[in-house]
């Protein structure tokens, strides 16, 4: 069977760079002197820490609770002694600190239980979703939204169709590559326990062109079940986005705040899958993740299967550490990655660790904008960016927003074609952060508006009060007074 | 002393195409088309390139200076105005004239809007036609190709002194194709057109290698083929319907494609990045509603050549017609209404 694929508009070629990663195979790294596990490494709430400062910890035991709907849960990578619990430079371009768990690893890697293998084909779909949420799996190409929250989903709204992201459009990330390669019965082992978690119909797994032995082995892999299709999808920049994903597949588009969900479909990772399939079928946590240590500023770029907690630091020195100093070092992808310190450590959401030099970011002078309308042909959205550009650079935020600035996801595929060098969607997330904090200080001047009106009220309602019990007993007296006097009258009167 | 901040944001890749290397890019697929010019016409045509040229960037130059600005003249955008415009120009055309096309181009056309990137207009024709209204007789003054001095001697009218009128181009004047048909009723082969060796403006006489060095700059992604190829698209529809009506009357549309300044034009001039539309569907609008003008002006208007006006028309309904034709936002039912005010 050929699944019709459909055309997206826009996107771009940036230049793969995927070669020095792609063609080694996964090597495990040795284990670091400290570990920094956050407790925030999702998106939602925090977690809540369970373990002393003191305590011995093993492998895979919780360290961290789960804290509301949206939220996940932190297990110990490894055994060994918790040091701290201290806020510590998070990977986020800011630097803020983020309070972690610090392990000191006993270098022994002892687990906490005994490996055991269930079936999960036994399981009801929702008991899947629950070993999911007590793994702590989180999407695992960069978002980091739980991912028991999505395959919760299901119980609500019916899902026909699981959507399998193994498009890895970022430039330089090989990590999804490789682990679809070497371990591609296992994903697919993960992607059939998620078709049971979700109750659809069919899998599809969206690989591009560019990785053709991924798709292979997938397919491969993929016979066992003939409701889970591997689909090799073209390969243009930004293809891993959920919206546009789901477009080349089903050729429907996402209405405007509403979830794919809405539309019976539920779109992973293909790490995630993998991380299903060991926390389901063995009772793992997510406690590592293959992550690309890549760019050319490295002397040995690898793909790594890293504890998670591990300190960049450590992590680039097991890659042969730089062989220039790096103009940039980032977490992700080139095209939507963030700068992140030096120190921070590898988190759930970790794709890539990419370290670039001075020539591979090609930093251009910014010039006028010469209407090319190359950003026009690139937004994969269809948006104008260089109206939207002009608008947030006179302050027309609102104009802004009539071009479309809510639509815009972010990929920065304008930015990445501008001539002129222009910072389109730099430009734009300012604008979408300048609008919440608009919007945030509107709503708490509005709720001390009503405050201040309430107060009033309160006052007015008070005085008000005041005044009709001075009036009321005012009456009273004159009522008792008269009656005083009309029983003196009477008296007098007898 | 403007500061410098370097972005540390995504993208932190970036293409490598810059405004000045297709600038660049653009002269370069010009300077072919000059140099054919002066083969045809001589040591007057290399005056008037190097006169309209200089005379742009010196204007360029001052109104950096009077704004405080820096760097404009590095993106070689006047250099390309200054080569356009001199291109449309008689070879014969006074010098003096010359330097007055180059500096309303600059000054009237892009400075006064705001420089590189906010001009409505292309600035080389803003010159053009202001000097198409000021020396009205001067402009009409047409010479043959491949007269035998011609790098030895000035075509006569070359060097008039400022102020004065030019001589009468005895000897020298010859009738463009167009005006041949229009006003005499006569048809130059295509042959002729196709390969140049006719009157004509300095740069538009040979449709081969315009056409040759346009497609170099559409195979390297630094000039938009659309728009030519809807120009050129529409002026041969047009013409086809009036040829078909009446072949008695009407030429036939490869005359109209091959001769005049449609060729250079299409593929030089409309599809100035700053003056054209950027939306995909207002691409070929603003191109078939030039080819169209183009035609019409032609044949009915008082000039025997239209792609000038057709071109500052098309310019100025660009804004209405992107706005006409927003794209549709991913995930919308409906295309934008009136998003687009272009302000």
């Amino acid at each position: 069977m050929i699944l019709r694929l459909f055309r997206i508009r826009g996107g771009v070629h940036p230049p793969e760079h995927k070669h020095p990663t792609a063609s080694r195979p996964i090597e495990a790294c040795p284990l670091p002197a400290r570990l920094y596990v956050p407790l925030q490494q999702h998106i939602g709430a925090p977690a809540e820490p369970v373990v002393q400062v003191g305590e011995k910890v093993l492998k895979g035991q919780l360290i961290g609770h789960a804290q509301g709907p949206v939220s996940a849960p932190v297990h110990a990578p490894t055994s060994g002694t918790v040091t701290t619990i201290a806020p510590h430079a998070a990977p986020h371009p800011s630097g803020l600190p983020v309070v972690c768990v610090t392990i000191e690893p006993d270098g022994e890697d002892r687990w906490e239980s005994a490996p055991a293998e269930t079936d999960p084909f036994l399981l009801t779909p929702r008991e899947i979703g629950e070993r999911v949420a007590a793994a702590g799996i989180v999407g695992m190409g960069g978002a980091a939204f739980p991912s028991a929250v999505k395959l919760g989903a299901a119980t609500r709204t019916p899902i026909h169709t699981l959507i399998i992201n193994g498009g890895e459009c970022e430039p330089y990330l090989t990590c999804d590559d490789r682990l679809m390669r070497e371990r591609a019965v296992e994903v697919i082992d993960g992607v059939r326990i998620m078709l049971h978690g979700t109750q659809a119909t069919r899998a599809l797994i969206a690989i591009e062109e560019n990785k053709p032995s991924a798709i292979r082995e997938l397919k491969r892999a993929a016979r066992i079940d003939e409701r889970v299709m591997v689909v090799r999808i073209p390969a243009l920049y930004p293809m891993g986005s959920e919206k546009h994903m789901i477009q080349t597949l089903t050729g429907r588009e996402l209405p405007p705040g509403r979830l794919p969900a809405d539309l019976g479909l539920i779109v992973h990772n293909v790490a995630t899958a993998f991380a299903v399939h060991r926390a389901v079928r063995f009772g793992r946590p997510l406690i590592s993740r293959i992550v690309t240590v890549g760019g050319g500023a490295l002397r040995e770029p690898r793909n790594r299967e890293v504890l998670i907690g591990t300190p960049i630091e450590d992590l680039v020195e097991c890659c042969g550490g730089f062989a220039e100093e790096p103009a940039r070092l980032l977490m992700g992808g080139p095209m939507m990655g963030q700068v992140i310190p030096w120190n921070a450590p590898v988190v759930k959401g970790t794709s890539g660790v990419i370290a670039l030099t001075r020539e591979e970011i090609h930093i251009g002078e910014t010039r006028a904008c010469i209407r090319c309308g190359r950003c026009v042909s690139a937004c994969p959205v269809g948006l104008m960016p260089l109206e939207m550009a002009s608008r947030i650079r006179a302050d027309q935020f609102d104009g802004a927003v009539d071009h479309g600035l809510n639509d815009c996801i972010s990929c920065g595929s304008c930015a990445f074609v501008c001539p002129a060098s222009i910072p389109l969607v730099q430009f734009f997330n300012f604008a979408k952060g300048e609008l919440v904090a608009r919007k945030t200080a509107q709503d708490k001047s509005q709720v001390l508006k009503l405050m201040a009106e309430q107060r009033q009220a309160r006052l007015e309602r008070e005085a008000r009060e005041k005044a009709e019990a001075a009036a009321r007993k005012k009456a009273e007296r004159e009522a008792a007074k008269r009656a005083e006097q009309e029983a003196a009258a009477r008296e007098t009167g007898t | 002393m403007a500061l410098k901040i370097e972005l540390k944001t995504s993208p932190h890749l970036k293409d490598t195409d810059g405004v000045a290397q297709i600038m660049r890019n653009v002269v370069w697929a010009l300077l072919p088309v000059c140099a054919f010019a002066v083969w045809q016409f001589g040591v007057s045509a290399l005056a008037l390139i190097v006169t309209v040229t200089l005379a742009c960037v010196a204007t360029e130059h001052l109104f950096n200076r009077l704004s405080h600005r820096h760097g404009t003249l590095s993106d070689w955008s006047a250099t390309i105005t200054g080569l356009l415009l001199a291109l449309t120009l008689p070879p014969g055309f006074p010098l003096w004239m010359a330097a007055v096309a180059g500096f309303v181009a600059i000054a009237l056309g892009k400075a006064m809007f705001g420089g590189l990137g906010f001009n409505v207009f292309n600035p080389a024709l803003v010159g053009r036609a202001f000097v198409q209204a000021a020396f009205p007789a001067a402009i009409s003054g047409y010479t043959q190709p491949g007269l035998p001095g011609r790098f030895l001697e000035f075509i006569p009218t070359t060097l008039t002194l400022p102020f004065t009128k030019p001589l009468a181009l005895d000897g020298f004047s010859s009738a463009t194709p167009m005006g041949e048909w229009k006003f005499n009723g006569m048809i130059t082969s295509a042959g002729d057109l196709f390969t140049g060796m006719v009157a004509g403006s300095a740069g538009e006489t040979s449709a081969l290698l315009i056409l040759a060095c346009g497609l170099y700059l559409a195979l390297r992604r630094f000039m938009d083929w659309r728009i030519p190829a809807a120009v050129l698209g529409g002026a041969a529809l047009t013409a086809g319907l009036f040829w078909f009506v009446d072949p008695g009357h009407y030429p036939t549309p490869m005359f109209v494609l091959f001769s005049g300044g449609l060729m250079l034009g299409a593929v030089f001039m409309a599809s100035d990045m700053v003056a054209s539309p950027v939306t995909p569907w207002g691409v070929w609008i603003y191109g078939l509603l030039i080819g169209f003008l183009t035609v019409v002006i032609r044949y009915f208007g008082g000039l025997s050549e239209g792609v000038m006006y057709a071109i500052l028309l098309g310019n100025a309904c660009g804004p209405l017609i992107e706005n006409l034709t927003q794209p549709r936002i991913y995930g919308a039912r409906k295309v934008r209404q009136n998003a687009g005010n272009r302000t």
